[in-house]
């Protein structure tokens, strides 16, 4: 009888899986994530200009797609009307979209130099701006893949620092209790009682206002996972007064383990399914912080792109009118946080096992 | 209940207390101190310096300057603003009032919509109109404010309905009383639209959760087999009790509700306390700084406390255990 082990009951994490993977919502979320992430990883190759290229002949310029000429891909020439940020096609002046072409330099992954892009015309005459060009005639496009790398970045560190530091905090006053419980949840409850964007702007003041855009990156990510933890030390705090009662633990105990082992090791791996998709679902909190704060032109500088500083340029209702494609950063925010709670929620949905 | 209310105002103090020496702490913290920066502003004359720092005692450590700050608001004198040079008091209470004109008609706005959507959506379960309802949540709940208020103003500026951003016309000071009225009116329709949109989402889906949850409670068997009908059912029965829960998510709400009006208030041009936080930051006016981020605060627990007293008026059981 050597049948397969069909009959065995499923792991809770192949369950996990299962039921996930039954989510069309959940499984698109995550795809394009894993998308989004990529093309951050490597926004110099994928990105046709550098985020500082400035065409000084085309401010404002409308988005140019190729177009399809037999079967090759052709990018017009466009023309400014005199004195005006008016733009025409020249339909019969094009050149072909070469793949795998030599342009801006770069750093891959911030290490390698490297010179070669995804795609692009080769040609000054022919550019190619996706999604347009801003009021200094930079690629929209190019400076959101290179925003992204900050904007996506931020989220997971910010999530990795504060729910680090809040899943330490809560189990620790779970599992002591007493003083060190009241001062850790008193500590909670004030962070709380702020208006977060309000506490931001008031430890964004203990900075210098002129720093360079690696320190504000750095200061964005402190600020954020400082108000961030709070909300996550109560709830696995209050996971931990049960837990702690649990037999596991108690025979944790009684074999002598020391209580930083025992919250480490016993108490916080039991709050992780928990952990995780609250961690999912609070990404987008980490990546609008970043925008908030770089849209008043208090975090990221210019000429460096994020996407928050990028929707600073279409604060001008002239320029929003007139030049709409100036808010694709914003339809880039979109699109990541509904991925993110498409894939949190999915990940709760799968993780819940009392509803089936 | 009378008990419960004074309980809970006590539990207000420590709470304003705390969040005010936190932020007096972090502005001692500027670099270069507050009373440097005062004296290296060119805009501010040498007297206003004296004169602060006799009132705030600002050449002392900061927990010095934190008792007599504590003193000056405890009897409502924020002091004076340098940016603006009037008494800080006048100009925090404006812009707390134009906050709270703010929040207030989004969440009127917000729960006026979203409840009977909710309800619609839960009775409804899996029709259309209920799919189309979570769609819509799921994109509400993932719509940046700052992308919505945004596009509000191209809404403004393209079709010319409505002001583009402030509070209130150019002529406001010539107009009648009740030209006033409708002028503020017109300019707050859209700032209450844009902050109403973003919390709508989140009440539909709870309110469709709650009511879904109670339909499948037993009582509502009962009522049903005894043969009412299922208007009553749900609107006498299941309603009811599904409010309840409703009531918490308010209070938790508050906080979203301030930060998303603290966005569009920069956005949208609306003079209320978020745009002053970012102002009075700009002009390196600290002490304003801290005077709205308490004032922000204060506004909180006392919407907090509002949604407590609403809950235990409607919860027996909130209110008998405490």
């Amino acid at each position: 009888m050597s049948e397969p082990a069909t009959n065995l009951p499923l792991s809770p994490r192949q369950i996990f899986w299962r039921r996930l993977r039954a989510r069309r919502a959940a499984m698109a979320g995550g795809v394009i994530l894993g998308l989004l992430y990529l093309t951050a990883l490597l926004a110099g190759f994928v990105a046709p200009y550098h985020y500082e290229t400035d065409d000084r002949d085309r401010f404002f310029h409308p988005p140019i797609l190729p177009k399809l000429d037999g079967l090759r891909l052709v990018v017009p020439r466009w023309e400014q009307k005199e004195g005006q940020f008016i733009y025409a096609a020249i339909a019969s002046d094009t050149k072909p979209l070469r793949f795998l072409v030599k342009g801006d330099k770069y750093k891959l992954f911030a290490l390698i130099p490297c010179q070669t892009h995804l795609f692009s015309t080769g040609e000054k005459t022919h550019p190619i701006y996706l999604l347009g060009t801003d009021q200094f005639g930079r690629c929209v496009f190019s400076r959101i893949l290179y925003g992204s790398q900050i904007s996506l970045s931020i989220g997971l560190l910010g999530i990795t620092l504060s729910f680090t530091f809040g899943m330490l905090n809560g189990g620790i006053s779970g599992y002591f209790g007493g003083h060190v419980d009241t001062v850790i949840m008193r500590v909670c409850e004030l962070i709380m009682s702020i208006p977060s964007l309000y506490l931001i702007l008031a430890l964004r003041n203990t900075f210098p206002s002129n720093i360079s855009s690696t320190q504000a990156y750095a200061m964005i990510i402190v600020i954020l996972s400082f108000i961030g933890w709070a909300s996550m030390a109560r709830v696995v705090r209050g996971m931990a007064l049960s837990l702690r009662e649990r037999q596991f633990v108690l025979a944790a105990r009684a074999l002598g383990a020391t209580p930083w082992r025992i919250i480490t090791r016993h108490i916080l791996p039991s709050t992780f399914s928990y952990v995780i998709v609250a961690a999912t679902l609070s990404v987008p909190y980490y990546i609008l912080g970043e925008v908030v704060l770089s849209y008043l032109a208090v975090g990221i500088q210019e000429p460096q792109a994020s996407w928050g500083n990028m929707l600073t340029a279409a604060q001008n209702t002239e320029h929003l009118r007139s030049y709409p494609w100036l808010l694709a950063p914003g339809a880039a925010i979109f699109i990541t946080v509904l991925a993110f709670n498409f894939l949190g929620d999915g990940l709760r949905d799968a993780a819940d096992t009392k509803s089936q | 209940m009378g008990t419960f209310i004074l309980k809970r105002l006590l539990h207000m103090i420590p709470i304003l207390l705390g969040v005010s020496l936190l932020t007096f702490l972090l502005m001692s913290l500027t670099p270069g101190g507050y009373l440097q920066s005062l004296k290296q502003n060119p805009q501010i004359s040498p007297e206003t310096v004296e004169k602060l720092l006799a009132k705030f005692h600002l050449d002392q450590p900061w927990y010095v300057q934190y008792l007599h700050w504590l003193k000056n608001v405890a009897t409502g004198d924020f002091g004076y603003s340098i940016q603006y040079k009037i008494s800080a008091t006048e100009l925090i209470m404006a812009r707390l009032w134009n906050t709270f004109l703010l929040s207030f008609f989004a969440t009127v706005v917000a729960w006026c919509i979203a409840v009977p959507l909710g309800i619609w959506a839960a009775v409804n379960k899996d029709s259309l109109v209920d799919r189309a309802c979570s769609l819509i949540a799921f994109v509400g709940l993932s719509i940046p404010e700052i992308l919505l208020a945004l596009l509000a103003l191209m809404f403004a500026a393209a079709t010319n309905w409505f002001p583009i951003g402030g509070a209130q016309g150019s002529l406001y000071d010539l107009m009648t009383p009740t030209e006033r009225f409708w002028n503020r009116a017109h300019h707050l329709v859209l700032p209450v639209l844009v902050l109403a949109a973003s919390s709508l989402a989140g009440i539909m889906r709870q309110m469709r959760s709650n009511l879904l949850d109670t339909l499948r409670a037993d009582y509502v068997t009962a009522a049903r087999a005894k043969g009412l009908s299922e208007g009553l059912v749900i609107y006498k029965h299941a309603l009811r009790n599904a409010i309840n829960p409703l009531l918490t998510i308010f209070g938790y709400s508050l906080a979203g509700l301030l930060s998303g009006a603290f966005i569009v208030e920069n956005i949208m041009a609306w003079p209320g306390l978020g745009r002053l936080t970012i102002e009075a930051y700009t002009a390196k006016d600290s002490m304003l700084v801290v005077d709205s981020v308490v004032m922000a605060t204060a506004l909180l627990v006392v919407g907090n406390f509002v949604a407590d007293v609403m809950l235990a008026w409607s919860d027996p059981r909130i209110r008998l255990k405490e």
